[in-house]
């Protein structure tokens, strides 16, 4: 596996990491990615990230889950096994709503954990870089791509004028736990460089 | 850049104290890491004592059957119902506090979100035993799922409101753990990071899925719980409202009433912060984390028990009047002799239930009742020993006389194994609890640390002088302040401490 090289800086507050992250974006680095003791509102889009398709994703495994209650039912009631309870008609609806409301809440539930897990290649036994031990305690870790064109020192430089606690550099092998599995994560502006440069 | 938080001026702080992100994960990760304390190590063993107690009583109702309680033809539903109701009504908070008050934007669940999500998932766990196991023949168990069989196939009876809860019940613990493990993930992760010893790397790195804090994986998380919210939302409501189809659309006077949907959810919220409250003030004192779980939590849920106890007492009082309004003899003599009368032979339930679920609770309309810790642990225990009664009310005094005299029951009292299997689901509730406490973080470390710098750092400051001014130039000074300068003092407030 490629190994690659970071720049990595270290924030303590998120109200520095936001302009921070605006100006490392304007100056034409790319932004491997901010790791955050938890969800930092708007970051997402301060790093120009695609909205989430999860909950699309949730919504077709719910109506999944309402198909597959009322067509099984349908079908055991109706054709494989007519049941006379009661004298009631075989094809009761009203009595499946429970059931059928129930299985949509189960499959849309189960289908985006799931997913997500996918996504974020998230499960057990599962190995990743960590950038910094302390992302999941009270720092803000960015991490910057450094290609053979980037000047480091200059670099760091930047990032500690904008408020970085340390700047340094950390070689990491590339691979899907980087979190670079998903080529939707490359924000929208630096793929369209890409593109420019492969032409 | 001002602030990018809206800090209000006048609540009270979710979180006690000045503290940075670094305070929250060294307070709460305190307990995973010490030593457990003898007091731990005693109610652990006192749990296990119980539960192994009600492996034993259970092994006794599997092995010579059913008569090892004192069931009967007429009584058929009587301890063992009654526990399932209790404790799935108990596995009502958890979730409540942490979907519906999630849509709702209070920011106070975040305090005690785990540990009441953890007390449901554990109660609804105790809550499934009873059922199985009055099936008698328990390794048929299987037969109440649907699946292609040799018996014909022949389905389960999709008709049935006792399919519609095997149904609800099972998928309530499943998203109920979903959502309880998704928020685990990124604290699993804190601990991870923190972890001294290899065995506790590899184990917390087991359990945390290799979390790592991205930011894309923020943003799906948060998508993830703000939808998984939304479909646990109906799913609490409809857990309760299923169990209540179980009675109410029978043919048993007492039964038989269309009010047992929301008075079964209202009841069942009303229980559930009440076993909330008792776990969480030990909790709270134990490990020291009155800055997280403070009085306004505490106030907070009180505000919820004195509400839903007034709905049930309306519910019991509406089923008086529907059963006195509708002329029918047999529902009045459930409701006016088997319940109201003292001096029926069950009287003393119904009395009891009114007792401690309508009038005690009324005391939390005192401010300074509901802040009060003593009295709000004492009301958390009266409150879901009537919710006992309430359910027993229901169950049996609708039972022991029905249509034919001939047929009434004689007095209807639990054998030992019967106490023993209730004993035992306390045995498991508290082990899984006590095992719960020494290892997982008990409070949402991510969660704590999001809602930290909105959490009233200027109302600590402001405050006193504000209560000491005129109303008049506190209203003229807080219609010309700007945002920003509101906010420098929030954000500032961090760098000095």
């Amino acid at each position: 596996m490629a190994r690659k090289k970071f720049i990595v800086g270290l924030f303590n507050d998120e109200d520095v990491l936001f302009p921070a992250v605006k100006k490392v974006r304007s100056a034409g680095y790319k932004i491997h990615d901010v790791y955050t003791p938890f969800p930092v509102h708007g970051l997402d889009h301060a790093m120009g990230l695609r909205e989430t398709s999860l909950h699309t994703a949730g919504f077709i495994y719910g109506i999944t889950g309402t198909t597959t209650a009322i067509s099984g039912i349908s079908w055991i009631f109706t054709s494989d096994w007519p049941m006379n309870i009661g004298g009631k008609p075989h094809f009761s609806l009203p009595a499946w709503v429970p059931i059928i409301f129930e299985l949509t809440v189960l499959f849309a539930a189960v289908g985006m954990v799931l997913t997500f897990c996918y996504l974020c290649q998230l499960a057990p036994f599962v190995k990743k870089h960590h950038f910094h031990p302390r992302a999941t305690d009270d720092l803000f870790v960015m991490v910057i791509e450094s290609t053979s064109k980037t000047n480091v020192e200059d670099l760091k430089g930047f990032l500690s004028s904008n408020g970085a606690l340390e700047a340094y550099e950390e070689v990491a092998e590339d691979g899907w736990w980087l979190g670079r599995y998903d080529k939707n994560e490359i924000p929208f502006e630096s793929k369209e460089k890409e593109v420019a440069v492969v032409v | 850049m001002a602030s990018l938080k809206y800090e209000s001026q006048l609540r009270e702080p979710l979180v006690y104290g000045t503290k940075d992100y670094h305070q929250v994960t060294e307070d709460i990760c305190r307990p995973i890491e010490a030593k457990p304390s003898k007091l731990w190590y005693i109610g652990f063993f006192i749990s296990v004592a119980l539960l192994l107690f009600g492996v034993y009583s259970v092994y006794r109702e599997v092995t010579y059957g059913i008569g090892e309680w004192n069931l009967n033809k007429t009584i058929g539903w009587g301890w063992d119902i009654t526990n399932f109701v209790w404790w799935v009504g108990i596995g009502h908070a958890g979730t409540l506090i942490s979907a519906i008050l999630l849509l709702f934007r209070q920011g106070w669940r975040t305090g005690v979100n785990r540990a009441a999500e953890a007390m449901t998932i554990f109660a609804v766990m105790c809550a499934g035993q009873f059922p199985i196991f009055h099936m008698g023949r328990v390794w048929m168990a299987f037969f109440v799922l649907p699946y292609p069989n040799t018996r014909g196939p022949l389905w389960v009876n999709f008709n049935s409101p006792l399919l519609w809860d095997v149904f609800a019940i099972s998928t309530y613990f499943t998203v109920s753990l979903l959502f309880w493990y998704s928020g685990l993930l990124p604290d699993f992760g804190t601990v991870r990071d923190r972890a001294k010893t290899k065995l506790r790397k590899l184990l917390y790195g087991i359990a945390s899925f290799g979390w790592t804090g991205s930011t894309k994986h923020w943003q799906r998380h948060e998508a993830l719980s703000l939808v998984l919210a939304g479909l646990a939302t109906p799913l609490v409501l409809s857990v309760h409202t299923i169990v209540s189809f179980d009675f109410a659309t029978s043919v048993i006077p007492g039964w038989h009433t269309t009010i047992f949907p929301p008075y079964f959810v209202a009841g069942a919220i009303f229980s559930g912060f009440a076993m909330t409250q008792t776990l969480l003030l030990v909790l709270r004192k134990v490990y020291r984390l009155e800055d997280y779980i403070t009085l306004g939590h505490v106030e907070a849920m009180n505000k919820v028990i004195v509400l839903t106890g007034s709905i049930v007492g309306c519910a019991y009082l509406t089923e008086l009047f529907m059963g006195w309004y509708s002329q029918n003899k047999y529902e009045q003599y459930a409701f006016f002799y088997s319940r109201a009368n003292l001096f029926s032979p069950y009287g003393w339930s119904y009395w009891g239930m009114m007792a401690c679920n309508v009038l005690s609770p009324q005391i939390f309309w005192f401010k300074k009742f509901r802040r009060n810790l003593f009295i709000t642990f004492f009301m958390s225990v009266i409150v879901n020993v009537g919710m006992w009664f309430e359910r027993f009310v229901i169950i049996v005094t609708s039972l022991y006389r029905d249509y034919l005299p001939s047929s009434w029951s004689v007095y209807y009292s639990p054998t030992i194994w019967e106490i023993g299997f209730y004993l035992g689901t306390f045995g498991l509730f508290f082990t899984c609890f006590f095992l719960f406490s020494k290892y997982f973080p008990v409070i949402a470390i991510a969660e704590i640390k999001h809602v930290l710098k909105t959490s009233g750092e200027s109302y600590k400051d402001k405050v006193g002088h504000i209560e000491a001014k005129p109303v008049e130039e506190f209203a003229y000074q807080y219609a010309h302040v700007d945002n920003a300068s509101a906010h420098g003092k929030g954000s500032s407030g961090m760098e000095h401490h």
